[in-house]
């Protein structure tokens, strides 16, 4: 072994950065400070508004204005000499050789961090030829061996096309190849798996480690995923405020964490691996067989109309059964049919086939898809919808008070002061400070408007809320909270929730029984404790295991189950 | 591809019957006709107004036939040979009026069309750039103006100046010497010097909201993820903007195209004549005046069918520089 010292690339010594704002100067990140080493990963974790995105954008001196580098030295080191990143010019030559050369970059968002107009290739082979003299065609040749080494097939004729033509995980390779056309010392990740499936992420990282290797990369790896965290960091710095809490190799962070944040996170995070405990639904406590509250059967929803090559089964086949009290996880990737079937149960997309039989508090059964407009308003109002975008689902110009009591007020059921005192109540239901219900939904906190939507849903005593993604946009400490919630409201309302969410740590947490949709398809219907952790078919078995544990000693991702659709 | 612009030039046949139809329509619906017209002149002017004569012209012109017959007279004549009737004002074929008038009001609106994106293009992104600085508040002002003074006041102020300060012979596009004069270099020099003010003037609302537009759609593009992605590969600041969110906040400019025309024909007639352009507006407003359905029907229909060519080009050109419009 070399010395330690020189394995060091770069070092973040007390780096500061403010945005000076019209009212305020807001201190984004303060006296950070870290190595990358050669062939380690670095985690970078926190929550939203953390100032860990800033810290790694800061690196290539791309942070937008107003923000500004204001204190601390971000030191590269290229064999004995070192250059100090914080004092280039942003636009200056020096700064842009170290851009894509020295340090590459990957994002979040693989849909629009790759431009829409220009073809694949074209952005990568301007990458290439940026950083080397060499002519087109070597260019050429050199992206689609880079579009090989990140795995996409046919990489010679995939140049060619443009990034709408591409799958959210081979966006995130063609953006991983163009990342690595500079052949950089340095690569940082921002959140690079967060808009992915589970099994795509696992993938994604699967590559991304392997090329570090191959090619003795440092990496910043930045997420809010302890899991992750887990699964491919060697050191941990935990942020939070601007601030680095905690730092150290990722061992001592899992397991013997002294920072009350870390071990907060920590805690959230393994809370939600496991099913929650001493809550048990009706079903289970019930003595004798309950009827269901709703009988979902052979539902089917077939999108176009351009006979069979055209046409899409987003739903196939779907049939389950909700008990009162229960609460039922429709767990699956994008596009696998999830939020149709939601919106099928509830008739806001018609089905194609089958039937929904609602079972009445007075025991009547109601056929569902065969509901006249106007009794459909009367379904709607004991099977209540929660959303997952907390900040979309609010109308602005509505104070809190207008968006609790909204579905009381169109159904003409209270007004004046009974309808506060109503608002009132639903609020200290969700866990909220009645005193805020004039105030606007931009005053209040993700989580606490998530809270506003669920209070939302329960201001008709609804028997069954259906919850779409409902925690999916927020931070994990908020998320079990939430998740607690509703878990409280459930025991309280005796309520019935349909949970749909591709988050499989969630769904475990909260469900009593999980369907797996596939394509369509519900492939496997069971216990949510089976389903996690003795899944029967192949499909389960592989998104299972594609779930990042949070626990470094114990790495899942890495022998995983891999599940080859078959070709349709 | 190829596919793609035949199946939009077979879409222009129908819309382009039904725009003759339509414009034919138009210019009939005022009370009375061209003769009515003429007579009530005549008699004003103490002339005698002979029966006989005017049985005779009716029948000549068909003005006694139901309206589809002719239509379809007129309609059949420029399909089968080019023949658009005749001015009863003028005394002389259609088309041999109009192509002159056509032909000025396409150099035109072209050489506005140009300027216009010359103008808008650098300041649009210089403003989207350097949003609220003090250039930026400058163009913005100067944008406002141009959107808000009516042409014809601004052709005017230009006129005066062009006179007064320049010594130009100003109105129309020749001086008089030139105005009969055959073209050569001299009678070109003189045109271009007639061409500045007509072209500010007609460009002036359209490259204030061409401005407005691209700094818009450039403000909203600069600070998409995949700007930061071009700056993150080390490519210099002007190209990193240039090459990614300029191309993509252009559309507005290629549809530019589309509208630039009619605009150009029934926005600026005012402006033309005070400008005495020869330009089809000025004759347009005439024919209708005067009731001279012809030759009227014949530029409205001309007109709406150069308007389709060029929301067809502009479309074709849209495909061209987006790649998710031409792959649907």
């Amino acid at each position: 072994m070399t010395d330690p010292a020189e394995d060091v690339v770069l070092s973040v010594e007390n780096l500061s950065i403010d945005f000076r704002l019209r009212t305020h100067i807001l201190h984004a990140v303060e006296n950070v400070s870290f190595d990358l080493k050669r062939g380690q990963t670095l985690c970078l974790v926190g929550e939203s508004g953390s100032g860990k995105s800033v810290t790694a954008r800061s690196l290539l001196q791309i942070v937008d204005r107003p923000g500004s580098i204001v204190g601390g030295r971000i030191l590269l080191r290229n064999g004995g000499a070192v250059t100090d990143i914080a004092r280039l010019d942003p636009d200056g030559q020096a700064m842009r050789a170290i851009r894509g050369r020295r340090i590459g970059l990957i994002f979040q968002e693989p849909m629009s961090s790759l431009s829409p107009v220009h073809t694949i290739g074209s952005q990568i082979i301007e990458a290439v030829r940026l950083h080397s003299d060499l002519d087109k065609r070597a260019a050429r040749a050199k992206t689609v061996e880079l579009l090989r080494q990140v795995e996409i097939p046919n990489p010679d004729q995939m140049a060619d096309r443009y990034t709408f033509e591409f799958s959210g995980g081979m966006r995130q390779r063609a953006m991983i190849a163009m990342a690595l056309a500079g052949n950089p010392d340095i690569l940082i990740a921002d959140e690079p798996t967060t808009a992915l499936d589970v099994t795509t992420q696992a993938e994604i990282l699967d590559l991304i480690k392997r090329l570090q290797v191959e090619r003795g990369m440092a990496m910043l790896l930045i997420t809010h995923d302890m899991g992750i965290v887990a699964e491919v960091a060697d050191d941990v710095a935990v942020m939070r405020f601007g601030r680095i809490v905690e730092r150290g190799p990722v061992d001592a962070i899992y397991h013997d964490a002294q920072h009350p944040y870390t071990r907060q996170l920590l805690a959230s995070t393994v809370k939600l691996t496991r099913h929650v405990e001493g809550r048990l639904p009706a079903v289970a406590v019930a003595s004798q067989p309950l009827r269901p509250i709703l009988s979902v059967r052979n539902l089917g929803k077939t999108f176009g109309w351009h006979g069979k090559t055209n046409s899409l089964r987003a739903v196939d086949d779907a049939n389950f059964d909700l008990y009162p009290g229960e609460n039922l996880g429709i767990v699956g990737e994008s596009g696998s049919g999830k939020t149709t079937l939601g919106r099928l149960i509830l008739r806001t997309v018609e089905p194609t086939t089958g039937s929904v039989i609602y079972h009445n508090k007075d025991s009547s059964e109601v056929e569902v898809t065969s509901l006249t407009k106007k009794e459909l308003r009367g379904f709607h109002r004991e099977v209540r919808l929660v959303f997952q975008d907390p900040f979309a689902s609010l109308n602005p110009r509505m104070t809190v008070k207008e968006v609790i009591g909204d579905p009381l007020v169109v159904n003409g059921l209270a007004k004046g002061k009974v309808l506060e005192e109503r608002v009132a109540e639903l609020m200290r239901l969700v866990g909220l400070d009645p005193m805020g219900m004039e105030r606007y939904p931009h005053a209040f906190s993700g989580g606490q408007r998530q809270r506003i939507g669920i209070a939302r849903a329960l201001a008709l005593d609804p028997r069954i809320i259906i919850a779409d993604e409902a925690t999916s946009a927020l931070d994990v400490s908020i998320r079990s909270q939430i998740l607690d919630l509703l878990l409280d409201i459930r025991q309280r309302l005796n309520l019935s929730f349909i949970f749909i969410s591709h988050d499989i740590s969630v769904v475990r947490y909260f469900c009593d029984r999980v369907a797996v949709m596939h394509r369509g398809k519900i492939v496997e219907l069971g216990e949510a404790e089976q389903i996690c952790t003795a899944p029967q078919e192949a499909y389960t078995k592989s998104l299972i295991s594609a779930v990042p544990n949070p626990d470094p000693r114990d790495k899942r991702m890495l022998h995983r189950h891999r599940f080859v659709a078959p070709v349709l | 591809m190829l596919g793609y612009i035949f199946k939009r030039v077979l879409y222009m046949i129908p819309t382009l019957f039904g725009m003759s139809l339509i414009s034919f329509l138009i210019i009939q619906l005022p009370p009375g006709d061209y003769l009515t017209s003429m007579i009530a002149t005549m008699s004003d002017s103490g002339q005698a107004v002979d029966p006989a004569q005017i049985e005779r012209l009716k029948e000549i012109y068909g003005f006694d036939d139901p309206f589809y017959i002719q239509y379809l007279k007129w309609i059949w004549g420029i399909v089968s040979r080019g023949d658009f009737g005749h001015s009863f004002e003028w005394n002389q074929p259609v088309s041999g009026l109009i192509w002159g008038r056509m032909g000025s009001t396409l150099v035109i609106s072209l050489l506005s069309l140009l300027f216009v994106w010359i103008v808008a293009l650098p300041i649009g992104i210089y403003s989207a750039v350097r949003r609220h600085s003090i250039s930026d508040h400058v163009f913005t002002f100067f944008g406002f103006i141009g959107l808000a003074v009516p042409n014809f006041i601004l052709a005017l102020v230009l006129m005066y100046v062009a006179y007064r300060y320049l010594g130009q012979s100003v109105g129309g596009l020749n001086s008089p010497e030139f105005a009969e004069a055959p073209w050569s270099l001299a009678k070109v020099g003189d045109f271009l010097a007639h061409l500045w003010i007509p072209i500010i003037i007609i460009g002036a609302s359209g490259t204030a909201a061409l401005i407005r537009v691209l700094r818009a759609n450039l403000t909203d593009e600069l600070h998409k993820p995949y700007v930061i992605t071009a700056r993150a590969k080390g490519l210099p600041e002007y190209k990193v903007i240039l090459k990614y969110p300029v191309r993509i906040a252009l559309n507005p400019f290629v549809s530019a195209i589309g509208w630039v025309l009619p605009h150009l024909v029934s926005g600026v007639t005012i402006t033309a004549i005070v400008l005495n352009l020869p330009t089809a507006g000025p004759l347009l407003f005439r024919a209708l005046v005067s009731q001279d359905m012809y030759l009227a029907g014949s530029f409205i229909l001309l007109l709406s069918a150069l308007t389709l060519v060029g929301m067809l080009l502009s479309d074709l050109l849209l495909a061209l520089l987006d790649p998710r419009i031409r792959f649907n």
